[in-house]
């Protein structure tokens, strides 16, 4: 909460704004205390996630209960480590798993979905429009139904059972194509038709044109990929993946951690495992995308 | 070349059928490299939405129990849910309730915040871009409202509410009707910078300075006009992008509500399109009927996406 505090004292020194035009030093100050006040109330759960982690156990169970640690412990760790150790599957096979899962499906997402974008987005050709309105019509109809037909399908595909049964659907996500096609739609000609003077193929042009070009909308595509297979790697793979040895990490953390009371404490830890990963990658991912576009926007 | 071979084959058709289907054709034969770098994703998407889409809503028209063959019962399903189904008007009026009120907040929320912390220096950024998608990020850690709302004298709200007097005994938040739904609007809400939110920080990353510069040099007097007439009009495609994406999560809300309010909530006061869906597709087995729910929700939402893509259409003019 303190840290959220820090950002509005930095903003109101010094203001180096992508405009030309900047407020007065009153409307800033108050702007970032409002910032700082929402951002605090924001970052709440997480603070209390991390904090659960590191409480005793008869912090976590007080009653009533107390936001923050008192007497920090690695406990909840060792004792997490410890309950994976005997598990029948070793751990690192499940965690193999997750990351099977989450790479494979956030790489083929983010490089097929923008694939198929770049003609949706930047060419003529019969049949574009009613592509891209079926891509955007489909992110608005439940999955809940459908899913009973892609069981059957997955059957019939023999993927019952196998990682891809979790990982293909992902690939062919609507999300990642309607973000990619959004930005490559900003992407100015010119600098397509210089391509094309050059002789460049259209794989070509893709690949070292459009692709630079629109850093920002994989790097934070990737977020929204890793984060959903991540978790619900688990959640998609309970109802096709069967063998214990092809399971996630979510799953097994779940079937260690529902021994009840006693093992709060560790639960606490797993919780809070499973959401650094993501975190991690968001902080690289997202510095990435600020990193690279102070320097250059896109020009013509 | 490929061209010429269609001509040559048509030869035979009326001409200006000919002329027509020869042009159309080979447009598609020019394009060809298009279709072959969109086939890995559409072929996938065909058959893993696209097909169970379709379906979806073929078996909206069956009596469908998992087990034993759809049987064909034509409006069947949609009468009994429009007419005699008394939950689903409940459940109809909270969600048009919760997206009303929760998708334009959101909506202005995400793009006045992106460019709010656009205007950070650098570091500072990435900071505050974490600390706002938070809540996307901590998984199920929005249980924690479960404790500031807790029903007995230790909640931290009742405790609060109770140590200054206003209110003597404390309020059962999560089961009385009055409160539910507000509670779970303001968890919605806060749920909700997500995937626009992020999308509209890089869309604002990816702007060129010397658009503003430009603008500048053109009279743009002040900040709204610099937000009207630059801004908001160059990152278009990614409002529309957040749109579709707050419209799709303000009329689904469901998990939320089933965290919360429990599942069913008291006097269904919580009770929404999606949480009627689930009942029907997870609990009962009813996939026809839960289907047909699926298709309501469907075009409620394409409805309401064109009405908001009209207005974002206005956009800087």
């Amino acid at each position: 909460m303190r840290l959220a505090v820090k950002i509005g004292k930095i903003k109101i020194g010094k203001l180096k704004t992508g405009g030309m035009l900047s407020r007065s030093v009153g409307g800033n100050i108050i702007l970032f205390t409002l910032l700082a006040l929402l951002g605090a109330f924001m970052v709440l759960p997480l603070i209390f996630v991390i904090n659960n982690a590191f409480k005793p156990i008869n912090e976590i169970l007080r009653f009533p209960p107390r936001f923050f640690v008192r007497n920090p412990t690695l406990k909840n760790f060792t004792d997490l480590h410890y309950l994976l150790s005997e598990t029948w599957v070793p751990l690192s096979r499940y965690l193999f798993n997750t990351i099977f899962i989450t790479v494979i499906g956030t790489g083929g997402h983010v490089i097929i979905a923008s694939m198929a974008a770049y003609p949706l987005a930047k060419r003529n050709f019969p049949g574009r429009n009613i592509l891209f309105n079926m891509v955007v019509l489909s992110l608005m109809f439940s999955s809940t139904v459908t899913q009973v037909s892609n069981y059957m399908t997955m059957s019939w595909l023999g993927m019952l059972d196998t990682h891809w049964a979790v990982i293909i659907p992902a690939i062919g996500s609507s999300l990642g194509l309607y973000l990619m096609k959004q930005f490559m739609e900003q992407i100015p000609n010119s600098l397509l038709e210089a391509a094309e003077i050059d002789g460049c193929s259209e794989m070509r042009i893709f690949w070292s044109i459009v692709m630079p070009n629109v850093k920002p909308a994989w790097l934070t595509l990737i977020i929204f990929s890793f984060q959903g297979l991540w978790s619900a790697g688990g959640a998609a793979g309970s109802i096709y993946i069967y063998s214990e040895h092809l399971k996630t990490v979510d799953y097994a953390l779940n079937q260690v951690l529902a021994g009840g009371l006693i093992r709060t404490g560790p639960s606490m830890a797993a919780a809070l495992f499973m959401i650094s990963i993501p975190i991690i990658t968001f902080i690289i991912t997202q510095s990435n995308v600020i990193e690279t576009m102070t320097t250059s926007g896109m020009k013509e | 070349m490929n061209l010429k071979k269609n001509t040559v084959q048509e030869e035979t058709m009326p001409s200006t059928l000919k002329t027509d289907f020869s042009l159309k054709w080979g447009k598609v034969l020019k394009s060809r490299t298009f279709y072959m770098m969109m086939a890995p994703y559409f072929i996938i998407f065909t058959v893993f939405t696209v097909v169970p889409v379709l379906l979806s809503i073929l078996v909206s028209f069956t009596d469908f129990n998992m087990l034993e063959f759809p049987e064909w019962v034509g409006w069947k399903n949609y009468a009994r849910l429009l007419v005699q189904d008394d939950v689903f008007k409940i459940a109809v009026k909270n969600t048009l309730v919760f997206a009303v009120i929760t998708g334009p907040i959101s909506y202005f929320a995400c793009f006045g915040l992106a460019w709010v912390i656009n205007e950070l220096p650098p570091r500072v950024r990435t900071f505050a871009t974490l600390v706002f998608y938070a809540p996307s990020l901590s998984g199920s850690a929005y249980v924690v409202w479960k404790l500031l709302f807790s029903g007995d004298a230790y909640g931290f709200i009742n405790a609060f509410l109770m140590k200054f007097r206003l209110t003597l005994e404390p309020i059962i938040w999560l089961k009385d009707p009055d409160y539910i739904m507000p509670i779970i609007i303001i968890v919605q809400l806060w749920l909700s910078l997500g995937t626009s939110f992020l999308s509209f920080i890089a869309g604002l990353q990816n702007l060129d300075p010397a658009l503003f510069e430009a603008a500048a040099i053109d009279g743009i007097k002040n900040r709204w006009q610099e937000l009207w007439y630059i801004t908001l009009p160059s990152i278009k495609p990614q409002l529309m992008f957040g749109a579709v994406m707050q419209i799709t999560s303000s009329f689904s809300v469901a998990e939320v509500s089933v965290q919360l309010a429990g599942f069913p909530s008291v006097q269904y006061a919580g009770h929404t399109i999606m949480t009627h869906l689930m009942d029907y597709g997870t609990i009962r087995y009813e996939i026809g009927y839960a289907s047909a729910i699926a298709t309501i929700l469907f075009a409620i939402m394409v409805l309401c996406n064109v009405v908001v893509q009209k207005l974002l259409g206005k956009v800087g003019e």
